[in-house]
């Protein structure tokens, strides 16, 4: 609805983390702005607001989505993950984030949760890539810390923990 | 992960030199790390920044009326609003340094604009939505001057005077007097090689972007910051200068900072307006610099150029050198951000040139100023190992040999440079013979030669260094760490300095916990606040292996000394007969005999009488540390091999190989990570990015679509040699190596590129090595009669 101020806003509702959200919002929030100042759920990273770094990525309807592309109102009636909801129960890291541990997949840690979440997604997609396959499905964010180096063995680490689990 | 393999002789656990994972890792893959954005602070305000549209010109009109009547604004400044509360524009510790014109800073262009992107106004408004609503309703007319923008132009009688108040373009100069000595050694010398070196502007790039939160307190006449930073203590003393009140009336806390890599060492004017605006306003503002701000205006680096000329005998020894540099500066330039004198001071590297003279300039132009960035004055080895593959070139020489020739050997030490620097303990010709046997240089040159005759253009370049690490020096010698104990037997460290993703808060836990027999579980780092952690001068010049691990080891080992005495005291035992493990002091060969550390911490705080005569209570030490040397020299040297198509020029690197002589190494996964980030910021710099002017002084690269970082699918493995010599100057005989990757690789990358299509006749002196630029070089190959195409025809 248009207001005085001249801002159109809107009424949505979303599901984020498993939790229910209704919240009425400018039609130009970002779903990444309403993420973390709504819903107070600050590991979605904005790197570039552009579209390319990818350290907002999230998971909508389970598919890698950047927030920073995408308004809140296209969350309407959708199911978004961020990267506060990949841990399991008790806050026991998921296989990618504890590959990303072990295999000094990160420094900084300002990239990360981008990371963690496009791996994730790609891995529950494909879950035995090949070397290649994992590097053309990362080459979509940007680090400046580590080279990549860890990142790439942690996705393969990830995948083979997976793959072991499914034996 | 329990990847403790190594016991000490006591039985303790060994932390040092493990591959530990990081205890910063739980927060930061789950979403759970604070960046000063997810800092919440009641009341804020937001602000957004009306930027110069040119390069250079007179602001004819500043209309903010629009500004002021948009929803949600609630101020707008101008310079000469913000500009006129400035105290003390002195943004370095030390106040003004020298007798010559201070360093140019203003906080808002005021009467005209030097740099496209310089802040002209500051909206502020209740959401950074209504900020920028407001920032594009201001207007602004600037009435363009002719701008200079390449360095070259800059010293033209006729070149446009960057900052008017100021007589010139010359920033810095060098100007040593004549050396009729080193003349001579040229006169006499069987070669004498000249060669002019350029390397292009280039960014930081930390994925985080600059930040700020200020809050003023009317009644406490207190400023509340949280920073985006490198050095938490260096920013309260900026902001205290500035606005002209004292050190302990600003707190800065430095939450969980996504990179910085120099960049965050100084603030910008932006960062200092925030604190000015919330204290105006008196209520608190925030300022989250975008992407598009922080290309344009979050300060550059890099652009230098250097004629170097060496002087040899017939065999390819060095006899002398001279180098010229030359280095753009820009407009408004972080403090500490020329690096002219440590350029021309490191230079002569890991070679035993015996007599070398340098002169220098750094130049202001209408571009976004220079910060440091990774080893800034790396513009040394760029130009050094460029340098040698041309020497190799001109006698006939394979690289490697002319390296072998004149690296400075074990024998040699202690050796001080032609540039009046020592070395104590170096480790060139291993890491440079490492290199080579990992790289199997022998054989790929054998590969080489049948791919050239092939067709196919691949390379091999080495660059091999040394790094002034540990600096130690003037405002960056000390560091400081303080231990203590707490009533559950706890271990808190609390360090000067602060990781901004160097893994400090493990490091530093793997160095204290070895010292005190305890197990990295029970200690925790502290860091980053000036109301609770000692004075540091920030983290940079890869300084926190040697200065910040050499405060928590001598504080930990106060801390072990003064466990002993009181536990030796409790036990009625020998001090010598003690021992530590798992946080527990027991008596040799009686292991019923003994007391835990928060036993000893009950006794320490709520029973000073059963101390020892004489013994401090409480369980606490601290130390402020320097070490033995202003410099602690580490050395590396890096092999690349590449492909070139020669079709498209596209470049691609095969393997990369680093040997490196880091001492002592705390986690050898941080000091691969720490090389592989720098390595590929070399590769990324050589190969990728870029940050273009046009003439006019337009920035062409203000997003990442323009700006192009690597990604995985650029990047090759890379191979890591490790030599371990231990260093003198601290007890861990560590060394620093955190800005070496970016020294080593761009020289390796250019060599490489350059060795490939050396069948071709053609060399490249500058960069980027983009595919259009390589091409070129490959077609002015071919059109030049004198030299073929063919490589079959250059194979002998």
């Amino acid at each position: 609805m248009p207001e005085a101020s001249g801002v159109t806003t809107v009424a949505i509702q979303c599901s984020v983390n498993g939790a229910r959200y209704t919240a009425t919002v400018e039609a130009r929030l970002t779903l990444a702005d309403f993420l973390r100042e709504r819903c107070g759920l600050t590991g979605t990273h904005l790197g570039c607001e552009h579209g390319v770094c990818g350290a907002c990525t999230v998971l909508v309807d389970g598919r890698a989505v950047r927030s920073c592309l995408m308004f809140a109102v296209q969350a309407q009636g959708r199911e978004v993950t961020t990267v506060e909801g990949l841990a399991g129960p008790g806050g026991a890291l998921n296989a990618v984030q504890e590959a990303f541990r072990s295999e000094h997949g990160l420094q900084c840690g300002f990239c990360t949760p981008g990371f963690v979440v496009a791996a994730t997604a790609f891995l529950a997609d494909n879950p035995d890539p090949s070397e290649a396959e994992i590097r053309e499905a990362m080459s979509g964010n940007l680090c400046r810390c580590t080279g990549y180096q860890g990142i790439l063995r942690a996705v393969a680490v990830a995948a083979a923990a997976g793959r072991e689990e499914l034996k | 992960m329990s990847p403790i393999e190594a016991v000490d002789a006591a039985g303790g656990a060994r932390y040092v030199g493990q591959r530990v994972a990081r205890s910063e890792d739980a927060r930061m893959v789950t979403g759970h790390g604070t960046y000063v954005d997810d800092v919440v602070v009641p009341g804020v305000l937001h602000a957004a920044f009306v930027r110069s549209g040119v390069a250079s010109g007179t602001i004819t009109n500043l209309d903010v009326q629009g500004a002021l009547a948009t929803p949600g604004v609630r101020a707008v400044y101008s310079g000469a609003d913000l500009n006129k509360l400035v105290v003390e524009p002195w943004l370095d510790y030390e106040g003004p340094l020298g007798a010559g014109p201070a360093r140019p800073f203003r906080v808002l262009a005021e009467g005209d604009v030097r740099f496209a992107g310089e802040a002209i106004a500051m909206v502020i408004a209740d959401s950074r939505y209504a900020a920028e609503d407001g920032a594009e309703a201001v207007i602004v007319d600037v009435e363009a001057r002719r701008a200079v923008v390449r360095m070259a132009d800059a010293l033209l009688d006729s070149a446009p005077v960057v900052h008017p108040e100021r007589s010139g373009n010359l920033a810095g100069e060098i100007a040593p007097p004549p050396d009729a000595e080193l003349d001579a050694i040229f006169a006499a010398a069987a070669h004498v090689v000249t060669e002019t070196f350029s390397q292009h502007r280039y960014a930081c790039v930390p994925m985080e972007t600059r930040g700020i939160v200020a809050s003023w307190d009317p009644y406490k006449e207190h400023l509340s910051v949280h920073a985006s930073t490198q050095g938490p203590h260096g920013v309260r003393t900026q902001i205290a200068r500035v606005m002209g009140i004292g050190d302990h009336q600003v707190r800065v806390v430095m939450p969980d900072v996504g990179g910085g890599f120099g960049q965050k060492m100084f603030l910008v004017p932006e960062e200092i307006a925030v604190p000015l605006a919330a204290r105006l306003l008196g209520r608190p503002v925030k300022w989250i610099e975008d992407r598009r701000e922080n290309l344009m205006s979050g300060q550059h680096a890099r652009e230098d150029e250097v004629t170097v000329s060496f002087a040899l005998d017939g065999d390819g020894v060095i006899l002398g050198a001279k180098a010229d540099f030359l280095e753009n500066v820009g407009s408004f330039p972080a403090g500490g951000s020329s690096s002219i004198r440590f350029s021309s001071m490191v230079f002569p590297g890991p070679y035993r040139i015996p007599r070398y003279r340098a002169t220098a300039r750094a130049v202001f132009t209408n571009t976004n100023g220079r910060c440091s960035y990774r080893g800034p004055w790396m513009v040394e080895t760029v130009a050094r190992e460029q340098m040698m593959d041309r020497v190799a070139a001109k006698l006939g020489l394979d690289p490697l040999e002319v390296r072998r020739r004149n690296v400075i050997v074990g024998g040699d030490l202690p050796y001080k440079t032609a540039a009046g620097l020592t070395y104590d303990q170096i480790s060139a010709a291993e890491t440079l013979e490492q290199a080579a046997s990992i790289a199997g240089y022998d054989a790929f040159r054998s590969e080489q030669a049948a791919k050239r005759a092939a067709g196919r253009l691949v390379g091999v370049g080495i660059s091999l260094f040394t790094e002034p690490s540990g600096i130690a020096a003037g405002t960056l010698s000390t560091e400081a760490a303080t231990v203590r104990i707490g009533f559950n037997g706890h271990v808190e460290v609390v360090t000067s300095s602060a990781s901004h993703g160097q893994s400090l808060e493990t490091t530093i836990a793997q160095v204290v916990a070895d010292e005190l027999g305890v197990d990295m579980a029970d200690i925790t780092v502290s860091q980053g606040d000036t109301q609770s952690t000692p004075y540091g001068p920030g983290t940079g010049g890869s300084r926190s292996a040697v200065l910040s691990s050499g405060a928590a080891r001598e504080a930990s080992q106060a801390m072990r000394a003064k466990l002993l005495r009181i536990a030796a005291h409790r036990l009625e035992a020998a001090e010598e007969d003690l021992r530590i493990v798992d946080s527990t002091v027991s008596v040799a060969g009686t292991p019923s005999a003994h007391v835990g550390f928060a036993e000893l911490a009950r006794l320490a705080y709520s029973a000073p009488d059963a101390l020892p005569e004489g013994e401090e209570p409480g369980l606490q030490t601290h130390v402020r540390y320097r070490p033995s040397s202003p410099f602690t020299w580490s050395n590396a040297c890096h092999i690349c091999t590449c492909e070139i198509d020669p079709k498209t020029g596209k470049v691609t690197v095969d393997r990369y190989i680093v040997s490196e002589d880091c001492g002592v190494m705390i986690n050898p996964n941080v000091v691969e990570g720490q090389i592989a980030g720098g390595v590929v910021q070399g590769i990324g710099g050589v190969l990728y990015e870029q940050m273009p002017y046009d003439e006019d002084g337009n920035p062409l690269a203000t997003t990442f679509v323009d700006y192009l970082l690597p990604t995985t699918t650029e990047v090759p493995l890379i191979e890591y040699g490790h030599i371990e010599t231990p260093a003198p100057t601290n007890k861990g005989g560590h060394k620093g190596l955190g800005e070496g990757g970016a020294i080593g690789s761009p020289p390796a990358v250019i060599n490489a590129v350059n060795d490939a299509i050396a069948p071709l006749g053609v060399c490249i002196n500058a960069q980027p090595l983009t595919p259009e630029a390589v091409a070129r070089a490959i077609s002015s190959a071919a059109s030049t009669p004198t030299h073929r195409l063919s490589p079959a025809e250059e194979t002998p």
